[in-house]
């Protein structure tokens, strides 16, 4: 138009050279170092716990891991620290958490994207989330003056009708108490589930519409389509699923340390107390001191490196699962 | 080679029965038995949130006053009375200050990942750790910051509990803006662009405000995970009767960890004030988590 017939004198610089070219190398420089903040945390957990554990892993040696006993203050001859028993604890709770939350989270999210009538699909998403909403301590209040109390005559009828057989017997051992691997397993088991559900659903959900109406147009009951084209599809996501749940259960604190007991034990009796490495932490820090406070943050470390762990191979997994099931879409 | 197949066996009228009733019992029985199965699992999620619901309003109801939410905290766990004045206090300044902290960094790492980053190896890498990082236990983190800043100071004090919680809610606010910023459309950043402006400003007066309210209500989700957060609130900022106003010097206390201190106690009073400030705690955690899904379900952008 008139630009074009007398072209003004100086040129609009559309570059915009130098004027605020400093703004946005700041900028850009400060979101990434907001960004690396998350990797900069995680190496410090790492260097100052191993640090400052340093003193109980040089008493301990491989001891540290190996050994059962947990003696801070012993009558005569050193402390000795051994992780083995509250390692045991953590596994037994979250192994039986994952046996009930499992079944019962998968069954939810096909309820959500199988099942569902519209109307009732808000209902149960919500009741989901406000599952994830309670804070672990009311979990764990509940459990210790309710559930515990509660379950003892169950335990009881379970022991006489499931202790005398051999073998399988010994996991229902003599009932001492309500607060046991039992009951921490089946809190935790609560508090694992909106997690794996959600997680579970995202995978059900993006299973191809085509695939499952290819299943029911072949006759199959619906049942038989969730078997032949939901399961395959989505195995890779719900274990990923799953383990991110068994994360999540293994670094859980104060509900199971008001549940479980409070007893270094390794026992096969699910009825008797016992303990795990997040628990012990939390119970004794307060009176600890010296080599005792080290080996406190040594357990920190193992469950640090351990939760990392899973849960890096989970977030890896479900990657993969839903890499592939994108590229199965189209 | 079966689509060759002549159709060999038609039967002679109507076709074949496509009904239900053709199903063989045994198929009929197991899905009915996956159905039932499917709705038990449903009723055992429900089951316990109606338990625990139930019992907190129900025990925590009773000791529930205007007097139980000021006074102070008795310093016996046997003496009847007193209130969690102090534990609300330092709930609430606690996890403000983490918040303070957290959301705005959580923010800009979003804005790194989803406006410089994306899919480079560095912010992939980023992305994933940050997802490990929300796995990692609260009391781990609370390790984390009582040797790298209460044993620093010296004391055990507020501001060393809101540390532990900005680092615990740091990856899940990064994480739920980024997914934000991911729905802000494209059109948006190239009209500010074809405008003049600088990638900064594009950033800061329209893609942000586009993603604010879907930012606000993820940033309050994780307001409220992190106010019921225990573990590293018991090992960091260590315990008062009496409400502490100021963060920065002197212990303090929060809900839960009178919650978990007065649960383990045999004590009727004790197991009394843990009901009360479990019902507190709930309020306080299911007001954020409403808000949230209020600001999420009204103003946020939904697809992109």
């Amino acid at each position: 138009m008139t630009l074009t017939n007398n072209p003004p004198a100086a040129k609009p610089t559309l570059t915009q050279r130098g004027r605020s070219a400093l703004g946005d190398r700041v900028f850009s420089w400060w979101t990434l170092g907001t960004g690396l903040l998350v990797l900069a945390i995680l190496g410090l957990i790492l260097i100052t716990t191993v640090r400052e554990a340093w003193p109980a892993f040089d008493a301990m040696g491989l001891r540290f891991i190996t050994e059962r006993v947990w003696d801070p203050n012993p009558a005569t001859g050193d402390a000795i620290f051994g992780a083995l028993s509250f390692a045991y604890g953590t596994a037994v709770s979250s192994l039986i958490a994952l046996l009930f939350a499992v079944p019962v989270s998968v069954g939810i999210a096909l309820f959500l994207t199988e099942l569902a009538p519209r109307r009732l699909r808000g209902p149960a998403v919500t009741v989901i989330d406000l599952l994830a909403a309670v804070p672990s301590v009311v979990f764990g209040l509940w459990g210790i003056l309710v559930v515990a109390p509660a379950l003892v005559p169950i335990y009881q009828w379970m022991h006489d009708l499931l202790g005398g057989i051999p073998l399988l017997g010994r996991l229902f051992g003599p009932v001492a108490s309500g607060r046991n691997f039992m009951t921490a397993g089946l809190i935790l088991a609560i508090m694992v589930t909106p997690i794996i559900t959600s997680i579970t659903r995202e995978v059900f959900s993006t299973v191809p519409r085509a695939d499952k109406d290819a299943a029911l147009a072949l006759g199959a009951t619906r049942w038989e389509m969730i078997r032949g084209a939901v399961f395959p599809h989505s195995f890779g996501g719900v274990v990923g699923a799953v383990m991110l749940g068994l994360g999540r259960a293994m670094g859980e604190t104060i509900a199971v340390a008001l549940v479980i007991g409070g007893a270094t034990n390794i026992t096969a009796n699910l009825f008797a107390p016992g303990n795990s490495m997040a628990a012990v932490i939390v119970q004794q820090f307060g009176e600890s001191t010296g080599t005792f406070t080290a080996a406190l943050i040594g357990l920190g470390v193992v469950l640090f490196a351990m939760t990392v762990l899973v849960n890096l191979l989970a977030q890896v997994v479900v990657r993969r699962a839903e890499a592939r099931m994108k590229g199965s879409v189209a | 080679m079966t689509l060759t197949a002549p159709p060999a066996a038609r039967p002679a009228a109507g076709g074949p029965d496509l009904t239900r009733a053709a199903l063989s019992g045994r198929r009929r029985f197991t899905n009915h038995l996956a159905t039932a199965a499917i709705w038990v699992a449903v009723l055992l999620a429900v089951i316990p949130l109606a338990l625990v619901t139930y019992t907190v309003i129900a025990k925590g109801g009773g000791v529930m006053s205007l007097s139980f939410l000021n006074e102070d905290i008795p310093n016996s766990y046997r003496r009847d009375g007193g209130g969690m004045g102090p534990a609300i206090v330092g709930t609430l300044l606690i996890t403000g200050m983490a918040a303070l902290m957290a959301i705005p960094l959580g923010v800009f790492g979003a804005v790194y990942l989803n406006e410089y980053g994306k899919q480079r190896p560095l912010a992939r890498v980023i992305r994933l750790m940050a997802d490990v990082m929300t796995g990692v236990p609260s009391i781990v983190m609370g390790l984390f910051i009582y040797i790298s800043w209460v044993l620093l100071v010296g004391e055990q004090t507020g501001f060393a509990g809101a540390l532990a919680l900005a680092c615990l809610m740091l990856p899940v606010v990064i994480r739920s803006s980024e997914e934000m910023l991911r729905l802000v459309p494209d059109e948006l950043r190239q009209a500010s662009m074809a405008l003049g402006a600088r990638k900064w400003k594009t950033t800061l007066t329209v893609v942000l405000p586009a993603a604010i309210s879907g930012i606000t209500s993820g940033s309050l989700l994780a307001v409220a995970r992190a106010a019921g957060e225990t573990a590293p609130i018991i090992i960091v900022t260590g315990i008062v009767f009496s409400p502490n106003w100021n963060l920065f010097d002197g212990s303090n206390t929060a809900l839960p960890a009178q919650i978990f201190r007065n649960a383990s106690q045999p004590f009727p009073a004790a197991q009394d004030r843990a009901w009360g400030a479990a019902l507190t705690l709930i309020v306080i955690v299911l007001g954020f988590t409403i808000i949230a899904r209020f600001i999420s379900s009204r103003f946020a952008i939904k697809e992109r």
